[in-house]
């Protein structure tokens, strides 16, 4: 009868596609070998190893495959990745699962949130058997390194088009205040303070260079018709006219870094402007309540080994923090680094943020 | 004066409608009878300028080729569903006042006499969803003769009441249309309906118009066997017994004939010229319904007053009322 | 057989059943859902431990809280105002009048409705600083309103356009013959009786632009901040969870008033009538309605073309190269899996969510079109009807973080289940589905059942019997729609998607925030085949033919 064969044929699509369904795949999620966690500090002797450490990190984490797999093969564990969000969602999302963790460990906790993060006891105590030299300069203050490691910096500077520039008979922009000037009206694109950071780092480079006078800069750079996006993705790639979209500004909030990427026979079509930038430092810890303990230490004493610090600037964009490490040829080149970047403490900015994010919105909506 | 000549309707290709002519004369009128199907709701839907149609339709010798609808100032009344849910019966029976921009106060007057009119006043502020199908109906009525139209056009108004209702309906529906004067196409598959409305009677079957005229005359003469079934006659007999129930009705006719009976022409009577046997018999409240296996005819139906019990098997003698055959060629 | 305890049972029978049928969706929508909301906006009127319920309503009396408010409302009221003005008319042309291709114009218009927000603010911006840039739209709220229209367009022609394909014509005409013109018709007839589900259709549009989170963010420039963006910013990046669960709250009032407005006015019978009017072709009057449609089209079009071209450009070259670089990680490592993957993962998780929308929405529908014999029952239908339709009105932020805080621990420890993605993408599938089923199941005349049932079919049998046939049509159209809507789901997805295993459009998003001209020329190319699958799905939908999809 047509109703039975119409029956046939729909619970054989049903059985075809719960082949296909998600619930199939078996490598998603960690699968504990033991059931109980090991807690931290207790001899190796006694428990087995836990094979998976769960890595809770923001969504611009990139290492190559090989340097991972040759991690794991030395190591015997297994990394998972739980990449989402960027930086300050990666702390809230931390904050909010305090003691109860999606992993044991999390990289991309950056100065601007680490404060947050800390006060809300995310991190569990730990400091790597062997930090490099030069590498506690970067340690959060107040913190010392107890509990979070530096692991890279960049800085988040002004970038502008040399050759649109160079067409244009104009001469670039060098300072903070050049941004005002009426020669520049119209282009100059930056990402916003509230929806990302390195926005929020530009708006904190303001507020170290012009203190409590930050918002009447920001009220001139407005006037002076500044483009305020909600991404960095936006302000790059559509609206810068070096980015993917050929845009119309010229003048673009990015990192130190960038100079190397638009490379084109030989010489760079973008500069950064190394008197506005802001430091940004990356922070891996242990936390709290981890499975995996054992695990996330040694993952974050092989963040500092020499082969990932040297592979951090061609996937992740920032500069290592061993001194020393080798930098590719584009980086020694067109890479600069500001000697002075502008700085604001992390007590400071955890205590305002709030505050100057509400302002900074008052002065940029209309 | 609505005339039609030789209108065609095609649906997709296939014909609905061919080549049907007819005149209906003012303050007449016309029903058009078929069976479902027959393309009867076709030609009215031709005539109100809803359906494309080749051919002539006139009214007083204009063409009305070309017209939309709400310029041809025929109303429209359907067997439900054409009161407006959201409006009062009052709002529903002004709305054509309206739309000609008649002062409010005149146009509640108008809407008073069209209720008193067809029995319902007081009805003003009611709302369509709240009223019987009778009620709906009559409201329709006073709706579409709010603005005297030129023509009335009625889709089988009253199917869709059940058959008490319906008699009163069609007489009061009769004696306003003639009180009112109003020219009316109605179009049904009911013949009663037919009767108790019509000045005028149209036949139509499969798209095609078979007969036309006065009431009484379709009614005594119909065209054909087909059309004479339709009309409500029981049977179509031909040759002997046909002649047999003729000549049994007194009347004289020359040659094969082919006769159409209605069931209360033969009638039990104790002298009567044709004799049988009674098959089944039924009361009724007016009479007792035979059927009686007539010598000579064949299986027929009879009447006989209530007083009479004839029974099954029982031998009885029948008359022919000549009034109630007809001869049809 | 006597029937001994039928007076208790049989009261009894009918909110038993009721509740059984809903039992399972209830019991999914409490876990995955008010669990969750509960979850966090709980945390947010006990900071620190003790109950604080002043603190949130304080928030309430923020200055920055009555801006964004107003913005929301006049944006949301304008987008839905202008959607429907452009949808009406286009719903008449598409489904009143056979004009070619006509199918296809109403599958394509279903694609704006479920690409991933942020690809169409890419979209979007590049027309407006491109070829569309003389008209000065860029960053201001216009732009916001061009992007509401265009994804909301489809919800006003697909619903109107069924309400309108199954009027019944009769009223027109009659009032057609009392005299009145076309135009009079229209105004007198036509739109009182469309009412219901141009009310419907509105508030739905208003839902969605009132929690539109990508449009306001990529066109707005940041400049104007709507409630869900501010719901966005206080929980991601200031964590001040008081000041998102005030915010939260306000939402769920706007849901629930605009759920009681739809309510009053959705007639809960459709009537039986005599078979529709059919469509017939186009008349010199219908002239500005075909205008209009033409206008719409254009509109709805010039964003996708902008993205196709985009898609085939390399470095100023026509070129297939950002296709075929899909296979790739991107430059500069910018992926962790080939986008590829990505697709096939898409493609599975819509799989699931898919099935499980239909089968909770099934069971949904079902009890809540069974006769209510008792005022008690049809409150409680009512209820049920209007609490799946919550999920709508809810910020993504708020459900993808309350479940990372609630469901982190046993018995519900389902943080790791690969179960997480497909159950909140069907969660905002479910809606959709019971809207497109409930009106096919309550066209069907009960009597139809009782039928069955005096011929000796048990409860069950009658079901398959009657309901069935009925139901595969719209069943195979609601599964196409929440197909099409996992597929472009991002809001929950983006906080959900964890580790390697990236939706589509996820992938998109970081395509787009890692630098790299290739990079960008392979988000706009994972775009286009989103869309295309979109359309491929929503076309097969369009070739069932099922006529009356109420509210979608």
């Amino acid at each position: 009868m047509r109703l039975r064969a119409l029956a046939t044929i729909g619970v054989t699509v049903l059985l075809a596609t719960t082949a296909c369904s998600v619930s199939t795949k078996n490598d998603s999620g960690p699968d504990d070998t033991t059931s109980a966690p090991v807690p931290s500090g207790s001899t190796a002797s006694a428990a087995p190893k836990i094979k998976d450490v769960v890595l809770v990190t923001h969504d611009s984490w990139s290492l190559p495959k090989k340097l991972v797999a040759q991690w794991e093969q030395q190591t015997g564990y297994h990394l998972v990745v739980r990449s989402n969000g960027d930086a300050g969602k990666l702390t809230n999302k931390l904050v909010l699962t305090q003691g109860n963790p999606d992993g044991d460990v999390s990289f991309g906790v950056d100065n601007t949130f680490a404060t947050r993060a800390l006060k809300a006891n995310v991190f569990a105590p730990y400091t790597p058997a062997s930090v490099p030299t030069g590498v506690s300069g970067y340690d959060v203050e107040g913190d010392g390194g107890q509990h979070l490691t530096p692991i890279d910096h960049s800085d988040v500077c002004v970038n502008v088009d040399t050759t649109w520039f160079a067409a244009h008979h104009l001469t670039p922009p060098t300072t903070l205040d050049d941004l005002t000037k009426p020669a520049y009206k119209n282009l100059f694109v930056t990402p916003g303070a509230s929806t990302s950071s390195p926005g929020m780092a530009f708006l904190l480079a303001t507020i170290a260079a012009y203190g409590d006078g930050w918002q009447s800069y920001w009220s001139k750079l407005m006037a002076n018709g500044a483009e305020i996006t909600d991404g960095w993705d936006q302000a790059y790639e559509v609206e810068f006219t070096q980015g993917g979209g050929k845009g119309k500004r010229p003048i673009v909030l990015s990192y130190d870094s960038d100079p190397a990427y638009t490379v084109k026979g030989g010489t760079t079509s973008t500069q950064a402007l190394l008197d506005t930038c802001f430091t940004e430092v990356e922070y891996a810890g242990v936390l709290t309540g981890a499975k995996n303990v054992p695990g996330a230490e040694a993952f974050i004493e092989w963040l500092l080994s020499p082969q990932v610090q040297a592979a951090l600037p061609r996937s992740m964009y920032v500069f290592p923090v061993v001194p020393g490490t080798p930098l590719p040829a584009d980086w020694t080149r067109f890479a600069k680094q500001p000697t002075n970047p502008l700085t604001v403490s992390p007590a400071e900015i955890d205590a305002n943020r709030e505050k100057w994010l509400q302002q900074w919105s008052d002065v940029t909506s209309r | 004066m609505l005339s039609l000549r030789e209108v065609s309707v095609r649906y997709d290709g296939s014909p609905a409608l061919t080549d049907v002519s007819l005149d209906l004369p003012d303050g007449q009128v016309l029903a058009v009878l078929g069976p479902s199907g027959s393309g009867k709701s076709t030609l009215l839907r031709a005539v109100a300028g809803l359906e494309q149609s080749t051919g002539t339709i006139a009214w007083d010798d204009r063409d009305l080729t070309g017209v939309p609808t709400h310029k041809r100032g025929f109303a429209l009344m359907f067997q439900d569903g054409q009161l407006f849910g959201h409006l009062t019966v009052a709002a529903n029976v002004g709305y054509p006042l309206r739309l000609r921009h008649v002062p409010r106060p005149r146009r509640r007057e108008r809407v008073a006499e069209l209720l008193a009119l067809v029995g319902l006043a007081g009805y003003e502020r009611r709302l369509p969803g709240t009223l019987s199908g009778g009620e709906r109906q009559r409201v329709a009525l006073a709706r579409a003769l709010a603005v005297e139209p030129r023509l009335l056009l009625l889709d089988e108004p009253l199917s869709a009441l059940d058959a008490g209702l319906r008699g009163r309906l069609a007489a009061d529906l009769r004696a306003i249309l003639v009180a009112a004067g109003t020219t009316a196409l109605l179009v049904t598959h009911d013949q009663e309906e037919a009767y108790a409305v019509a000045d005028r009677l149209a036949v139509v079957r499969a798209g095609r118009l078979v007969q036309e005229g006065p009431v009484a005359q379709v009614w005594q003469r119909p065209a054909d066997p087909e059309t004479a079934l339709f009309l409500g006659y029981a049977r179509v007999l031909e040759g002997a017994p046909a002649a047999a129930v003729l000549a049994a009705a007194g009347v004289g006719h020359a040659g094969p004939a082919t006769v159409a009976v209605r069931r209360s022409a033969l009638v039990l009577a104790e002298d009567g010229p044709l004799s049988g046997v009674v098959a089944q018999a039924r009361a009724t409240p007016d009479q007792v319904r035979l059927v009686v296996d007539v010598d000579g005819v064949g299986e027929m139906d009879a009447v006989a007053g209530s007083a009479a019990h004839p029974g099954p098997g029982e031998k009885v003698r029948l008359r022919a009322d000549q009034d109630r055959l007809s001869i049809l060629s | 057989m006597e029937r001994r305890h039928l007076p208790l049972g049989g009261r009894l029978r009918g909110p038993v059943t009721l509740l059984a049928l809903a039992a399972v969706p209830v019991a999914v929508l409490a876990v995955f859902f008010v669990l969750p909301v509960v979850g966090m906006v709980g945390r947010g009127f006990r900071p620190e431990g003790h109950w604080d319920v002043g603190g949130v309503l304080d928030v309430l009396a923020r200055p920055q809280v009555h801006r964004v408010l107003w913005f929301t409302v006049w944006t949301s009221t304008a987008a839905t105002a202008v959607t429907l003005v452009l949808g009406l008319p286009a719903a008449y042309v598409l489904h009143r009048l056979t004009v070619p291709l006509r199918r296809v114009v109403r599958a394509a218009l279903l694609v704006p409705f479920v690409l991933p927000t942020v690809v169409v603010g890419v979209a979007f911006r590049q027309l407006f600083t491109g070829p569309l840039a003389r008209l000065h739209v860029d960053g201001t709220p216009w732009a916001i309103l061009a992007g509401l229209v265009f994804f909301n367009a489809a919800v006003v022609v697909r619903a109107v356009g069924a309400a309108w394909e199954s009027l019944d014509p009769r009223p027109g005409e009659a009032a057609a013959a009392l005299g009145a013109s076309p135009g009079t018709v229209f105004r007198t007839v036509t739109l009182p009786a469309l009412r219901p589900a141009i009310v419907g259709a509105g508030s739905v549009v208003f839902l969605f632009c009132a929690t539109s989170f990508g449009v306001v963010l990529t066109l707005g420039g940041l400049r104007y901040a709507s409630v869900e963006t501010e719901i966005y910013l206080l929980t991601t990046n200031l964590l001040d969870l008081q000041g998102a669960a005030a915010l939260s709250l306000l939402q769920l009032l706007v849901v629930v008033a605009l759920l009681l407005i739809g309510a009053r006015t959705r007639p809960m019978r459709t009537s039986t009538q005599r078979a529709p009017a059919r469509p017939r072709r186009p008349r010199r009057g219908d002239l500005p309605q075909l205008a209009v449609t033409v206008l719409l089209l254009a509109f709805v079009a010039l964003p996708l073309a902008t993205l196709l071209i985009g898609s085939l450009q390399v470095d100023g070259h026509w070129s297939l190269a950002n296709y075929r670089a899909l296979d790739s990680t991107g430059s500069h490592q910018a992926l962790l899996e080939p986008a590829t993957t990505a697709l096939n993962l898409s493609l599975r998780i819509a799989v699931d969510a898919t099935l499980l929308a239909l089968t909770l929405g099934l069971l949904v529908a079902l009890s809540v079109t069974r006769r209510a014999r008792t005022r008690g029952e049809r409150r409680l239908r009512g209820i049920l009807d209007a609490l799946f339709m919550l999920p709508l009105g809810v910020s993504a932020v708020t459900l993808g973080f309350g479940f990372l805080v609630t469901l982190d621990r046993p018995p519900l420890d389902l943080r790791d289940s690969p179960w997480l993605v497909p159950i909140a993408q069907a969660l905002v599938a479910l809606p959709l589905v019971v809207r497109t089923l409930v009106p096919a199941l309550l066209g069907i005349d009960d009597r139809q059942r009782q039928a069955a049932a005096s011929l000796g079919a048990g409860p069950w049998r009658a079901v398959l019997v009657v309901d069935v046939p009925v139901l595969w049509r719209p069943l195979l159209a609601s599964a196409g729609f929440a197909f099409a809507a996992s597929l472009g789901e991002f809001g929950a997805t983006s906080f959900l998607a964890r580790d390697e295993n990236a939706t589509l459009p996820v992938v998109i998003y970081r395509l787009l925030g890692h630098p790299g001209a290739m990079n960008y020329g392979m988000a706009l190319a994972a775009s286009c085949v989103l869309a295309a699958t979109t359309a491929v799905v929503m076309l097969v939908v369009e070739r069932l033919r099922v006529p009356s999809l109420g509210v979608l």
